[in-house]
């Protein structure tokens, strides 16, 4: 990702509740395979001009540090900077809205009909090419903020955590979340 | 009975661990609906998590379908709240805090130390997914495939998805 910071000092262009429902239902509705941060991106900085690249940068730092899906924490504080809290509430609900109608209808069909042999045999591989998409955005994702060796060993010791020793996510997250962040300490 | 009160913690517990990415939380996700709740069983999850990847929006849009189908549309509406709520108003408030903290030391370390956790924890979810998923040698060409197309080119993922559909349509079709 490039990190331009823009010289010109430039009003923020002013985006009003409507805009900004809308700009995030179309993302809600077109964005696929959890590839969120790219639309987010081209809607945002490269369409609408709301947020330059160094803002939305570190507002997808936030997004990724925090819990929450980053598609809908991108929401959250996008929405915030542009219009406050309303701002924040008329984007993450156009962000899921698509997503949960569909969903919501998905697992009525599915309910209904997913023992149906037919079904069944492509539900196998939905689920094993879901397994590929989803490795293959942890890579994508590693590729940005794995910087060091070290980084390695705190990911394996997750993993470890989670899938050998049975612990739970929470305890994982805190034993090796507070060990990174002390191996990272201030100076 | 009535589950809305059951399904409500248990998303809103989720939602706290969701670090990096919906996968992260997939472990206690399956703890809680498959062997505590028996909402599901573990093949009914995974279904249901591998269509939501087909889903447009947030890839953890398929926590709706667990709560329709736990207590129909209230169920869902319930658990898209208990899900989507206590960490957006988090992120709303640290949002506001971490711009002001800008020069705060522990800040950095804080971002630089959670960075590799997260990927860990999705990576965790990822092989809880595999655990179900992989069955056997077809579906491990069909992951491996997708995983190596997504990362050399860029189809859209949902078209992937719906490859791996067909192929094991016709693999495993009862003849």
């Amino acid at each position: 990702m490039t990190r331009r910071v823009s010289d010109s000092a430039a009003p923020p262009r002013v985006a009003t509740l409507n805009e900004i429902f809308f700009a995030f239902l179309l993302i809600g509705a077109t964005s696929f395979g959890g590839g969120a941060v790219a639309y987010l991106r081209s809607s945002l900085v490269a369409k609408h001009g709301w947020l330059d690249d160094r803002e939305f940068v570190e507002l997808l730092s936030i997004s990724q540090t925090l819990p929450g899906l980053n598609a809908t924490n991108m929401a959250v504080l996008v929405g915030d900077r542009l219009r406050g809290t309303r701002g924040s509430i008329a984007a993450i609900c156009g962000m899921c809205l698509p997503g949960a109608l569909i969903m919501i209808a998905a697992g009525i069909v599915y309910r209904r009909h997913g023992d149906r042999p037919a079904g069944t045999a492509m539900l196998h591989g939905v689920a094993a090419a879901a397994v590929g998409l989803i490795l293959a955005t942890t890579v994508q994702l590693g590729r940005r903020s794995i910087r060091h060796v070290v980084d390695l060993v705190f990911v394996a010791l997750t993993v470890v955590a989670v899938n050998l020793l049975h612990l739970s996510v929470p305890v994982a997250l805190l034993g090796v979340g507070a060990l990174a962040i002390l191996w990272y300490r201030p100076q | 009975m009535n589950q809305l009160p059951a399904l409500v913690g248990v998303f809103a517990y989720l939602s706290l661990l969701t670090m990096g990415g919906g996968m992260a939380a997939f472990p206690e996700l399956r703890v809680l609906v498959v062997d505590v709740h028996h909402w599901l069983t573990f093949p009914q999850l995974i279904h249901l998590y591998s269509v939501g990847q087909m889903a447009p929006g947030p890839n953890m849009m398929m926590v709706a379908s667990i709560g329709e189908w736990v207590a129909g549309v209230p169920g869902a509406v319930a658990v898209l709240l208990a899900f989507f709520l206590p960490t957006a108003l988090l992120t709303l408030g640290v949002g506001r805090l971490w711009i002001r903290l800008e020069t705060w030391p522990w800040r950095t370390s804080i971002q630089r130390g959670l960075a590799p956790v997260s990927i860990g924890l999705i990576l965790a979810g990822s092989i809880s997914l595999a655990e179900g998923a992989l069955t056997g040698w077809l579906t491990v060409v069909i992951a491996a495939a997708v995983f190596a197309v997504l990362l050399l080119s860029r189809v859209n993922p949902a078209l992937l998805v719906l490859c791996g559909a067909l192929v094991s349509l016709i693999a495993f079709s009862p003849r």
